[in-house]
Order: structure tokens, then C-alpha cells, then sequence
């Protein structure tokens, strides 16, 4: 349920987790890190589809919904990699797809 | 007896001030939406339960919260906040603004260097509830275009025939970014609409929001090319009465100004004000000819003159202004009173409110005679709206 995944991708299926930043967990009304349902290959796309599929109330805080783009102020790291530049398609490292590192979305820091 | 809430958006979340009739004794709830961005929120007349919200930040964009239950609990309209969506795409998009490329041509404006710049949506700067209907609202945004909503904020569509205007390729940013941040809706007449935008102007339309005219003749503003150019006014804020909605009352950058004809032509009726730089504007609720502004220094220096903060009133529909300092520092006072930051109640004697840069929100039971901090300590204000609850 709300994961989107039919039961054949459901059996395929990863638990990819991935960290958000205070403001996003606030908005989501959770706390701590996320686990979603994605099917392969996971690629960045496909776990940000997943994350606004099953939390609806941050389609468009992440990615601009105009232009699909990573906010310009956000940055996304994968096993100690910076991947805010890479492919939306590019495949996340296996120990990402397996669930064992988590996906971090990350706010630029700032004062003020 | 009557009751009033204060609705505060501020730099760093949003408050509600409430107190009964007697405006003395005030209860503070917030923050909410703690750290984000309030440009703006107010309440339905047609539902005061209902409350909309613009949160904004440089981080995670622009989202709309919706509250049907006075501002005790929110929600994105047409979000659910059980933890388990349902299956299958939403079908409300709250905070998606997407400008109509549709229409002729709504492609460029005018940016800072002169050359053309795609248009970009930024934020919200301004939420006007329907007057009689409490699932319509509109909202201006930055880079300048007006939306409108009529299922709740659920989903937007902008009213193109604004930015569509054959002047729009001219429009160009203020310092603070091409923003529509006024927007008034005719009482008597549904159709008439008002709205302003920094750094183009004031339109209004007669035909709900289909076709627009530029209403700035009358303005001067020696700061630019044409100092009496269609457009191109740097337009701060425009009030109007509610039982008088021809009469409008405008704040410049610089210069009171006003209109009795719905904005055709303006006059100055800065008169005797100390200075006639300014972004807040508001009108007495019983009183048409009374207003009140809050004299600043200048453009260069957003304070007051003299460290003194003071609220300027007119009984007399401009021209001839008294200052009012009862309660208001008297000296060492250096915040500024943004554009969305005055408001008014309806009580039998009119209040006035208004909130600061430095986090302070005034009150005045006495139609501005007096006043009183009703919170001194909070983030920066940008906006006060003020419900009178029956």
C-alpha cells in the first residue's frame, strides 16, 4: 500500500532508506530515517518518485516542480559520495539499493 | 462578545494572537510552521474557520497550509496527514504555481540590467481569501502573476490575461524581486479587482480577472526613465474601504497618493507627513477618510526618522496628518513596518495593528490613540492580518 510497486515489483522490490532534513521529517510528520519500497534499478529518480509517492506533502520540495531539477540548495550523498551532480537515472551504489547506507538529502548550511 | 485573532507571519514561523473584545489581555500560539518563511496568512470572512497560509524557504520552495479550524491544526489542502496515502497520484497539488504557456506570450520581463529574463516562480508574497466563498482564494507570487484557487488550494491555475498584458515584456524587479503583493477584491462589484506589483505598478481588471488595464496615471516617480510612465511605479501597498471600493489609497516608494475614480487617476496627499517613504497602508473600518501610514526615513534608510516610531493618521482622507506616539518608543527605535504588516479589526471602535521588523506587534483599541506591545520578542514580521470573530 502506497508504495505504487505492482506485486511482481513488490516481490523485487529493495528497502532503500533515505535521511531527510528536519524541515522535510517535520513536513512528513515522521521522525528518523525513511524506508521505501523501490524497485531495480534504483536510481535517484526512482526513490525521490518513491519518497513523494508515499509522502505526498513533499512533491515539489526536493525537485522543482516546474523543471523536475534538484533544488538549488540541496545536496544528495550515497556512501560518502556527493551524487547531487549525477544522472537522476544513474544507478545508487548496491549497499544504497540493499538498504544497508542510506540515501542523505542534505540542506546547504547557512545562517540566518 | 466579540473576539479577535491576530494572524502574524514572520521571518521564522507564524503566531495567533487572540483576545476578546476588550483588546487587553492577549494569548500567543505558535510558533507554527517553526523556521520556515510566513509570508502571508488570512482568514476567509466567508468562513473565518478558515485560514490559508503561504511557507516559503530558500531550501524547499513554496508550500500552501490550510487550516479549517480557526489555526489550531493545518494541513496542505487536500493532503491528508494520515501517514498512508492512498493509492494512486494525487490528485491535489497544493503548492505547484505553474505559469499558463498557453497564452501570447508570457515568456520574459524586463530584469535588472534591461535585458529580458525568463519568468521564475519564486514564492507567495500574498493570500486573498474570496469574499463570499471560502474554497476561492488568490494568490500573488514573484516573478508577478496572480493565481487563483477554487477548490481550497488544492490546485492553481493562473489568471494570464495579468502577466499577459501587452506591458508585462516591460515589467521589471524592485530590490526585492518582481512581486505582486497586493491584491483587493471589490465588494460591491465581484468582477473589479485591484492589485499592485513591485516594481511595475497597480491594474486592476472589470471583468474577474480575464483582461487588465494599468491604473498609474497620476503617479510620479523621478527615480525612473519616464518619472510618469504607465509603468514602471514602484507601488509599495494600496488600501481601500470596504463600503467605498472606488476610493483607494496608495503608498509609494515615495508618496501617499490617492483615487477616486477606481485608480483612473491619482493625486498626492502626503501633505504634511515628515516623510513620505513608506510601505505600510491601511483605512479606518468605519471611517473612510481615516487612514494610517508609518512614516520611514527613506530608501536608502529603512527606520524611522529620529529613532522615534510613529503611526501617522488622517481623518481627512490625506493631506493633513497628526502623529501617533502614545505607547511607541519615543527613541532608539530603528525597525522597519513592511508592506502586509498593518491591519485593522472591526470592532465598534476600531483596532489597529501592526508588527515590526525587530519582532514587535502593536495594538491600538482606540482607533490609534494608544498603544500597546502585544509581543515585543518575536522573529521579524512580515505580515498582520486581523480577524474579528462574532
Amino acid at each position: 500500500m502506497g508504495s505504487g510497486l505492482n506485486q511482481t515489483e513488490r516481490a523485487r522490490a529493495a528497502q532503500v532508506r533515505v535521511a531527510l532534513p528536519y524541515h522535510l521529517r517535520n513536513l512528513a510528520r515522521i521522525e528518523g530515517d525513511v524506508l521505501l519500497e523501490v524497485a531495480p534499478p534504483v536510481t535517484l529518480r526512482a526513490v525521490l518518485d518513491a519518497l513523494e509517492a508515499r509522502f505526498p506533502m513533499l512533491r515539489g520540495t526536493i525537485r522543482d516542480y516546474g523543471t523536475g531539477q534538484r533544488r538549488a540548495f540541496l545536496r544528495f550523498f550515497a556512501c560518502e559520495e556527493d551524487w547531487s551532480l549525477a544522472s537522476p537515472d544513474a544507478e545508487l551504489p548496491a549497499a544504497v539499493a540493499a538498504g544497508k547506507e542510506p540515501l542523505l538529502i542534505l540542506g546547504a548550511i547557512a545562517g540566518g | 462578545m466579540s473576539s479577535v485573532r491576530v494572524l502574524v507571519g514572520t521571518h521564522k514561523g507564524a503566531f495567533v494572537l487572540t483576545s476578546d473584545g476588550k483588546r487587553k489581555d492577549w494569548q500567543v500560539s505558535g510558533p507554527f510552521f517553526a523556521g520556515w518563511e510566513i509570508y502571508h496568512l488570512k482568514g476567509s470572512e466567508a468562513d473565518p474557520n478558515r485560514i490559508y497560509v503561504s511557507q516559503t524557504s530558500g531550501w524547499f520552495g513554496q508550500l500552501i497550509q490550510r487550516s479549517d479550524d480557526g489555526g489550531k491544526t493545518w494541513h496542505q489542502p487536500g493532503l491528508p496527514n494520515e501517514a498512508i496515502p492512498p493509492p494512486g497520484p494525487p490528485t491535489a497539488l497544493p503548492n505547484r504555481f505553474a505559469y499558463d504557456t498557453a497564452a501570447k506570450p508570457l515568456t520574459t520581463h524586463q530584469w535588472y540590467d534591461g535585458t529580458q529574463h525568463p519568468w521564475e516562480f519564486k514564492r507567495v508574497w500574498h493570500i486573498e481569501p474570496s469574499l463570499t466563498d471560502p474554497d476561492t482564494v488568490y494568490a500573488g507570487v514573484e516573478d508577478a502573476a496572480l493565481f487563483r484557487s477554487t477548490d481550497g488550494g488544492e490546485n492553481w491555475q493562473e489568471l494570464s490575461g495579468l502577466r499577459g498584458h501587452g506591458t508585462g515584456p516591460q515589467w521589471s524587479p524592485g530590490a526585492g524581486g518582481l512581486g505582486l503583493h497586493t491584491i483587493l477584491l471589490d465588494a460591491v462589484n465581484p468582477q473589479r479587482i485591484y492589485i499592485a506589483i513591485s516594481a511595475a505598478g497597480a491594474f486592476r481588471t472589470d471583468d474577474g480577472g480575464a483582461t487588465w488595464k494599468p491604473i498609474n496615471k497620476g503617479l510620479r516617480s523621478p527615480y525612473i526613465p519616464d518619472p510618469n510612465a504607465e509603468i514602471g511605479h514602484c507601488v509599495h501597498h494600496v488600501a481601500m474601504h470596504r463600503a467605498r471600493p472606488d476610493v483607494l489609497f496608495m503608498q509609494k516608494h515615495w508618496d501617499v497618493m490617492r483615487s477616486d475614480d477606481a485608480g483612473d487617476n491619482w493625486r498626492e496627499v502626503s501633505g504634511n507627513l515628515p516623510t513620505d517613504f513608506g510601505f505600510a497602508i491601511d483605512v479606518h473600518a468605519h471611517e473612510p477618510e481615516t487612514l494610517y501610514v508609518v512614516p520611514i526615513k527613506s530608501d536608502s534608510e529603512h527606520f524611522p526618522i529620529d529613532g522615534k516610531l510613529r503611526v501617522y493618521r488622517s481623518r481627512t482622507g490625506g493631506n493633513e496628518w497628526e502623529p501617533l506616539a502614545r505607547g511607541l518608543p519615543e527613541k532608539d527605535c530603528y525597525v522597519n513596518v513592511l508592506r502586509d504588516a498593518m491591519a485593522v479589526d472591526i470592532l465598534d471602535e476600531c483596532g489597529i495593528y501592526f508588527g515590526t521588523t525587530g519582532g514587535q506587534v502593536y495594538a491600538s483599541a482606540d482607533a490609534g490613540d494608544n498603544w500597546t506591545p502585544i509581543v515585543r520578542d518575536l522573529p521579524a514580521v512580515l505580515s498582520v492580518e486581523v480577524q474579528t470573530i462574532n
